[in-house]
């Protein structure tokens, strides 16, 4: 019987971590290896099997600091399947909820209520939460201007009732009556005058000035104040190329991997003349996400993979690259001794590019051959000269030359392996752990005990519960927008890397 | 035809890197650590639902003509001094090459020669249309004494016209997959392409960069048939090699061993492509470019063995500089085995089915079931038919 109980135990063990696992990498989008629709049949299986087998471990779940596409579907199918919920769950599940929608960046929250509609999921604890997140927004009618679809979608759909003007504005919109309320009323202006456009937000503005004629140049000259620092990073490329205009943009604000990101969508030889500008913004924004989530580190050696399939694909484009990128400068900024093996060598990392060969035994070689505290190998876990290379070295080193683990060697995959319903591993002996944002490190570097298989079941709850404790204690915020660096800056706390471990 | 010769085709100057596999398609890339950077290849598109290829004669007048959809053809530049010809490749202009005539909805092009010279150092050729051409004249003329038992046609026109029909890359999406995801090296010059872990084809140049660049028009080019024949066959295993871990006890010995686990996948990948390198091939040459002599090849055609054809350019030094090869089909190799034999007996079947150790009638069914009928009497062949019925 305890033999059963502990194989039992074992295989859920085995599927959280799974499921965790996937929860930090995959987003349904297409990958370089997969494609989108085997993404999505794989993660939908996932979440189904989890939430009926270990429903309250999944609601759970939603406090791990995994990435915003897993944590809307959490919540959807959570209130789409109310009455399984156990009595004794009932109030903590209903405040995970709610915590984890409001903590959601606003456009991923709406599109949940939105969902719901889609899906037909009106019972009256969604209602609920529907009305509560909307509740805790500070300024509706700046999101009535912005989602307003989706907001009519859901004050429609719960038969919810919005204070002021809101109402009639969602379902009257610009031609009945003028408004009281200035950004309504600027709103329903820009309908007709030009000049009313440049105070409302850019994306809403965009279509109103195809609507006027307005060029593309003078639009872009006028709005720039309304321009969100997300939309002008996302801006500064199409912008400089297509309408001549340069966007004044702090570089310093932007989170780490999207900043990364952003640096490799520069050509080559602009990055080398703005070397040192975007080296320093690179520092300062890993410094940022250290602040909030700092993990002292002894001596590391990073294992980064910047070959070809490094580059993504099209709905992912060279995020594994980024990735790689920004942990590089995350890791040196938060080790006490650091240094970067990349499988095609480089002589300044934001200079690579995506090309080449997966050799990844080598420069693990190299690693191990500087006697580092931690390993942090970052790749998608396909090597193919030679292949299996990597999983033979990483065995022979852990059973034969290091079984006392003097270095511990940690695999962050940013890529989601559909067939295998988790990111792919690089041998059984070494853990590898799902990351979508280089920011999400601290977190998942704490999560590796876990996936490696040493941590019993009972731990992994206890895990699970005191994140859980810390995102409800928070309680409410009200802020406008959850950077997804916050997401995982909460957890500072009991982020200890595997390194420390020992 | 050219004067023939029989050599081996050897890999030489050239290196095996471990394959990659991609469902039932393994891609084994070739390197090249010493690069001269003195001959080198372009690829020119041709958008034209046909091409007309006129091999002897005046661009439009009558005479011998290759008909095919040739998508692509590549300029090959050389610098016969040794100096190197990437300073001035790629960067003339030309004017749209050939004839282009519009048939109804479709376009032709008509094109001069297989191997066309177009300036001092620079010559144009269809990659494997060259092979593939001098496949189909392979005993092109027919018989030279009237024997009785060939048609008219046959003694008039000899082959003609003869036909052969391949698989364009596109054709299989695994192939296509595999080439999208593939990790180009950085001293990469080609690529081996097994399906089903057979050898489809090779493909081989003289500097990486126009590899990089011709990578993905492999899509386009032609292969035999085992590229649909064994499109529903699984996935190839990985084949990985492990680790001893008795001989490991430092760092060192394990660099060694991932070192010697590389040269294992070379030295395997080699013996798996044994049917065109180190073979017995016969060779003519087709056009000579400065030190570069442009060969076309064919092996033994023995039923038994795989049977390759292509293109192959060999330096003075014995390195192999350009190598592309198509796969024969079994079919297509009876068919040459069976043209061969008559022509060895001098087209009499009596002879030819003594060498072939079997009857004359045998024969007779054997190029009908070929596909070569034409070539015999209509009441010969129905002779033959009703005797073999007969003694069934």
């Amino acid at each position: 019987m305890d033999a059963a109980l502990a194989r039992a135990e074992q295989v859920a063990r085995e599927d959280l971590v799974m499921f965790v696992n996937a929860c930090f990498s995959c987003t349904g989008q297409r990958e370089f290896y997969n494609d989108a629709r085997g993404q999505a049949v794989s993660i939908e299986f996932l979440h189904s099997y989890i939430l009926g087998n270990y429903r309250r471990l999944y609601a759970r779940t939603l406090a791990a600091g995994i990435n915003h596409f897993n944590q809307a579907q959490i919540i959807l199918n959570l209130l789409a399947t109310g009455k399984q919920t156990r009595a004794e769950d009932k109030q903590e599940e209903g405040a995970l909820l709610a915590a984890a929608l409001r903590a959601l960046p606003p456009q991923r929250a709406f599109r949940v209520l939105e969902v719901l509609r889609e899906r037909r999921i009106n019972n009256r604890r969604a209602r609920a939460i529907a009305q509560e997140y909307l509740e805790g927004r500070p300024d509706l009618g700046f999101d009535a201007i912005k989602y307003r679809s989706k907001l009519r979608a859901t004050v429609a759909h719960g038969h919810l009732k919005l204070g002021g003007e809101l109402n009639p504005f969602l379902f009257h919109g610009w031609r009945k009556r003028v408004y009281a309320t200035p950004l309504l009323e600027k709103f329903r202006q820009a309908h007709y005058d030009e000049s009313a456009i440049f105070e409302l937000p850019f994306t809403v503005a965009e279509g109103l000035a195809v609507k006027h004629g307005i060029p593309r140049d003078v639009f872009l000259t006028r709005i720039e104040p309304r321009l969100t620092a997300a939309e002008r990073l996302r801006l500064q490329g199409s912008a400089a190329r297509a309408d001549g205009v340069t966007l004044t943009m702090d570089l310093g604000r932007a989170p780490l991997t999207k900043l990364a990101l952003y640096v490799l969508s520069l050509k080559s030889e602009v990055r080398r003349e703005r070397r040192n500008e975007l080296h320093a913004a690179l520092e300062q924004a890993a410094a940022r996400t250290l602040r909030r989530a700092s993990v002292p580190l002894g001596r590391v050696a990073a294992v980064l993979d910047n070959s070809y399939s490094a580059s993504g694909s099209s709905e992912k484009r060279r995020r594994p690259l980024a990735v790689a990128l920004a942990a590089h400068y995350l890791l040196s900024a938060s080790a006490r001794e650091y240094r970067a093996f990349w499988t095609n060598p480089v002589e300044e990392p934001l200079l690579m590019g995506a090309r080449g060969q997966t050799d990844l035994a080598t420069p693990l070689l190299d690693a191990l051959d500087w006697m580092p505290h931690l390993v942090v190998v970052v790749s998608d876990g396909y090597d193919n000269d030679p292949p299996n290379a990597v999983a033979e070295v990483t065995r022979v080193f852990r059973t034969k030359l290091d079984p006392a683990r003097r270095t511990s060697i940690v695999h962050a995959n940013p890529v989601f392996a559909s067939e295998l319903y988790a990111p792919r591993g690089i041998g059984f002996h070494v853990p590898t752990v799902g990351v979508r944002d280089a920011e999400d490190l601290p977190t998942v570097l704490g999560f590796a005990r876990f996936a490696e298989g040493a941590a019993p079941l009972s731990e992994l709850e206890d895990y699970l519960a005191a994140r859980v404790r810390r995102l409800l204690e928070r309680g409410p915020r009200s802020q406008t927008s959850a950077e997804p660096l916050e997401a995982s800056g909460e957890v500072t706390g009991e982020a200890t890397t595997a390194g420390e471990e020992e | 035809m050219a004067h023939t010769e029989t050599k081996r085709i050897l890999p030489t100057g050239l290196r095996l890197a471990p394959s990659q596999v991609w469902g039932s398609i393994r891609l084994v890339p070739v390197l090249r650590d010493e690069v001269r950077g003195d001959l080198r290849f372009a690829r020119r598109t041709y958008d034209d639902d046909l091409t007309l290829v006129s091999l002897k004669g005046g661009l439009m007048e009558p005479g011998l003509k290759y008909i095919s959809y040739v998508p692509h053809g590549l300029v090959m530049g050389w610098d016969d001094r040794s100096r190197s010809a990437g300073a001035i490749f790629g960067t003339q202009l030309h004017k749209p090459e050939g004839k282009a005539l519009k048939v109804g909805p479709f376009t032709v092009r008509v094109l001069h020669r297989m191997a066309h010279r177009e300036d001092k150092n620079r010559l144009r050729l269809l990659p494997l249309h060259l092979a593939m051409e001098g496949f189909l004249a392979l005993h092109f003329g027919g018989p030279e004494v009237a024997w009785t038992e060939y048609s008219q046609e046959a003694v008039s026109r000899g082959l003609d016209p003869r036909s052969e029909w391949s698989v364009p890359g596109w054709s299989s999406t695994a192939f296509d997959e595999a080439l999208r995801i593939f990790e180009i090296h950085e001293q990469q010059v080609g690529v081996l392409i097994f399906h089903a872990d057979l050898l489809l084809s090779a493909f081989i140049v003289s500097h990486p960069e126009d590899y990089r660049a011709l990578h993905r028009a492999l899509l386009e080019d032609f292969y035999g048939d085992l590229l649909l024949q064994y499109g529903f066959l699984g996935d190839v295993p990985p084949l990985s090699l492990s680790i001893e871990d008795r001989r490991v006890s430092s760092l060192g010995d394990l660099r060694a061993a991932v070192a010697r686990m590389r040269e294992d996948w070379g030295a395997f990948q080699g013996f798996m492509a044994g049917g065109v390198f180190g073979v017995e091939v016969s060779a003519s040459t087709v056009y000579e470019a400065g030190p570069f002599h442009l060969q076309r090849f064919v092996t033994s055609l023995s039923p038994s063995e795989e049977n390759h054809l292509g293109e192959v350019i060999v330096r003075g030094d014995g390195t192999l500089e350009y190598l592309k090869t198509y796969r024969l089909s079994a079919a297509q190799t009876r068919r040459a085995y069976l043209l061969k034999q008559l022509s060895q007996a001098d087209w009499n079947l009596e002879r030819a089915a003594v060498n072939l150790k079997t009857t004359r009638n045998d024969l007779m069914l054997r190029l009908s079931n070929a596909g070569f009928g034409y070539l015999l009497k209509e009441s010969v062949l129905q002779a033959a038919l009703r005797q073999h019925q007969g003694r069934r």
